[in-house]
């Protein structure tokens, strides 16, 4: 047990709706970010003075600029519908958590500057001045969303709550109010071409690294290429998988299904990284730059095919925006979705038998799987709606023996996100990412005493980060979160594999795990 | 009395008519230059017409939330809408067949749509989470329409209008011909505060009721790899670059 100092919510048997505690989050904000990382983006290095002109601006700017906010910001009914649908107010207890409390929080200034009722009788519709504790309450719970849109699905509008939250950074960072964590790693990733900062020979010796241990592993020579130009397919992954656990285990699960499939691929040095955190900040310029650098890594490398490894938020800009950002993708082979998903590859592998699957190579986990809120309510896999619940299930399913969903209500559609995701993955904001994560660890907790699940699978670079990051403040082991890809790794038969391959790997994991 | 709610009805309806006009009109004009509807969700328009046919007569994702707000809700809305199909016969001559056949329905449905609106404001009242999101405005609108069910139902079930005057007055005045009112006092509070929900109708949440059917997380079609969306606005971003 990790030492908090703050309390860590108590795991009961079964999900309950909280009363409400005013204000138990209201300490609660990230780091803001400095003048360097503000100017980078495009955006005044602190506070302007008239911000408030500025906002109020922006803010009519937006609301003619995209449909769903405006829509939003009229239709919420106050039914109360989404009120316990957050994992944020589930586990804080903090009213202003409650998806149309925060939505309020911008809501509420919108109809003072923008609708007739609020500029007549405000305190009679809710509509208050836009203040500086206004702007204290915005900088602080829109911080407390990950923009998972769980709400999302629950509202009989459709309200998405993440449109909300991306407008009210989108204002925060366009006064000068922008968040270190999220606008730091945007600079970053335009200039050096990954979140982390890796420059090219860092990653060159990453990979080398790795192809070193596959082969002491299993005696086959797996290759991780970098900036081969006329491979077939383009691998485009989170920078976590570079170097973090359990992520680095997926990209080697990747390689080796590229390898035994006889795939021609390559990555970039210049778009080294999946996640677009220009999503996050609700920039529609910033995410659109990175989103042209796989356009361009693209074009320069001639390869036919685009493919993202296992993140989340990545998952849905690749999917639902990659295409209206950097598109059309006319130059590549049109036999294939652009871009498709490493899931979506490896299946297609699993079911025409192309690679090779020995379940006992996960003996010794009984798994379950989360459902990453980006891929689960933002994007697709596959042909038919849902394919995103089935395919990494099936992979999971081919790659082991023991699977056990958690319950319903957790998983598919009504997962919970992570508790990190939406640009909150930062030490600064550690209480809300325990706090949030609660009512995933409840869930998981049941299936662990129900159905002896040790392990949890995720497909999302921010998931398995976080969830390394809190499993200990709820008593679990920071390695029982695995990679997709870490578990057809561990199941593959390579061609020409030397005996007791997987099995090695099965000591080494199992000692991990002990 | 007669001049006076002629002239309030076709001010209302003039407010209603180019307010809710006004407002459809913003939601088209305005972009949605993302695809984001929420997933799994439909990959063609037939699928699309069909998920916001059952969000509009099923509540679905309301159904799936909460069975206490969908039951409360669902009964309220469909009550009015036999109530509101029932009031027709009062504006056409010969009654539309269909609206005859509504009629028994229709009188009952008041009962349903009073006690699912009931259930809402009990609901706004002693939920801790309901009462916190709640302003004055969304008790005052509950209450509304309670007033104006209440006073319909009253002249339905206990104290009746003069309903053969009252339908003149309203034939004629959608000839532009104002005859003579009943100025009984159950049916003049009705009238008024149908007046007054008319006119806050485009100023207020009532916006709901056109605002679901633009609603991008429901009436987008999944399909962002196989068709490229953009908005008129990214284009115009694009070729500044």
């Amino acid at each position: 047990m990790a030492a908090a100092k703050f309390d860590v919510p108590e795991l009961k048997d079964y999900p309950i709706i909280p009363k409400l505690k005013k204000d138990a989050m209201a300490h609660s904000a990230p780091y803001v970010a400095k003048e360097e990382f503000q100017t980078k983006l495009g955006y005044p290095g602190e506070l302007i003075d008239n911000w408030k002109e500025v906002a109020i601006e922006k803010m009519g700017e937006l609301t003619d600029k995209y449909r769903s906010l405006s829509v939003y910001l009229d239709s919420c009914v106050k039914c109360g519908a989404c009120t316990d649908k957050c994992h944020y107010y589930l586990g804080t207890t903090d009213p202003k958590n409650m998806p149309v409390a925060r939505q309020d929080l911008f809501r509420k200034v919108y109809r003072r500057y923008y609708t007739l009722a609020g500029k007549i009788v405000p305190k009679l519709v809710g509509a208050e001045d836009l203040t500086e504790e206004v702007l204290d309450d915005w900088y602080t719970y829109f911080h407390q969303c990950s923009q998972c849109r769980r709400c999302s699905v629950y509202c009989p509008y459709g309200i998405d709550t993440a449109e909300i939250s991306m407008a009210a950074r989108e204002i925060m960072d366009t006064v000068g109010k922008g968040q270190k964590y999220c606008n730091e790693i945007i600079g970053k990733a335009q200039v050096l071409g990954n979140n982390l900062g890796l420059p090219e020979p860092a990653l060159i010796d990453t990979l080398e690294g790795l192809e070193e241990d596959i082969e002491d592993e299993t005696g086959v020579q797996v290759k991780l290429p970098l900036d081969v130009k006329g491979a077939d397919v383009l691998l485009i992954t989170p920078s976590a998988d570079f170097f973090a656990e359990p992520h680095i285990d997926g990209l080697i699960g990747y390689a080796k299904v590229f390898h035994e499939a006889d795939v021609s691929w390559t990555m970039s040095s210049y778009a080294s990284e999946a996640a677009n955190f220009g999503m996050f900040i609700g920039s529609y310029e910033n995410m659109q730059k990175l989103a042209l650098r796989i356009r361009q890594a693209a074009l320069d490398l001639g390869v036919k095919r685009i493919v993202f490894g296992e993140c989340g938020h990545a998952w849905r800009v690749a999917y639902s925006f990659l295409n209206t950002l950097a598109g059309p993708f006319d130059f590549l082979d049109s036999n294939y979705p652009v871009p498709q998903h490493i899931c979506e590859v490896t299946h297609g592998f699993i079911q025409d038998g192309t690679i090779k699957l020995d379940k006992s190579g996960n003996d010794h986990m009984t798994l379950t799987y989360h459902d990453s809120c980006n891929v689960a309510r933002a994007s697709r896999m596959g042909d038919t709606p849902g394919g995103q619940f089935t395919i990494p299930r099936d992979i999971i399913k081919a790659s082991c023996n023991d699977y056990y969903d958690m319950p319903e209500h957790s998983i598919k559609e009504g997962t919970y996100c992570c508790g990190g995701g939406g640009g909150l993955l930062t030490d600064d904001l550690i209480e809300l990412r325990v706090k949030g994560a609660m009512p995933r660890m409840q869930a998981l907790k049941q299936v662990t005493e129900q159905n002896g699940v040790t392990h949890m699978a995720a497909i999302c670079a921010i998931c398995k980060s976080q969830f390394s990051k809190i499993f200990p403040y709820y008593d679990f082991q920071m390695d029982q979160i695995v990679s997709v890809h870490q578990l057809v790794s561990n199941a593959i038969v390579l061609t020409g594999q030397t005996d007791g391959g997987s099995d090695e790997e099965d000591t080494k994991d199992a000692e991990q795990a002990a | 009395m007669s001049i006076l709610f002629a002239i309030l009805f076709y001010a209302a309806t003039a407010i209603l008519v180019f307010g809710v006009a006004y407002k459809v009109r913003k939601y088209i004009k305005t972009p949605a230059p993302l695809k984001i509807p929420t997933t799994p969700a439909p990959t063609t328009r037939s699928g699309v017409a069909f998920r916001m046919l059952k969000e509009i007569t099923i509540f679905e994702s309301l159904f799936k939330s909460n069975k206490w707000i969908w039951l409360f809700g669902w009964l309220f809305h469909f009550g009015l809408l036999l109530v509101l199909l029932r009031h027709l016969r009062y504006f056409t001559d010969p009654v539309w067949w269909w609206v005859a056949l509504l009629q028994p329905f229709g009188k009952y449905a008041s009962i349903a749509m009073l006690f699912g609106l009931c259930g809402l404001l009990l609901r706004r009242i002693v939920v801790d989470r309901v009462r916190y999101i709640s302003a004055p405005s969304d008790y005052l609108m509950l209450l509304l329409i309670i007033g104006i069910g209440t006073t319909g139902a009253l002249m339905t079930f206990v104290t009746h209008t003069d309903i053969v005057t009252l339908k003149s007055y309203l034939l004629g005045l959608m000839v532009f011909d104002i005859r003579t009112m009943p100025t009984d006092i159950i049916l003049v509070i009705h009238l008024s505060l149908v007046i007054l929900l008319m006119v806050i109708f485009p100023i207020s949440k009532l916006l709901h009721a056109p605002g679901v059917f633009f609603s991008p997380t429901r009436n987008q079609v999944d399909n962002p790899r196989e068709k490229r969306h953009i908005s008129a606005w990214a284009i115009k971003l694009e070729s500044s670059k």
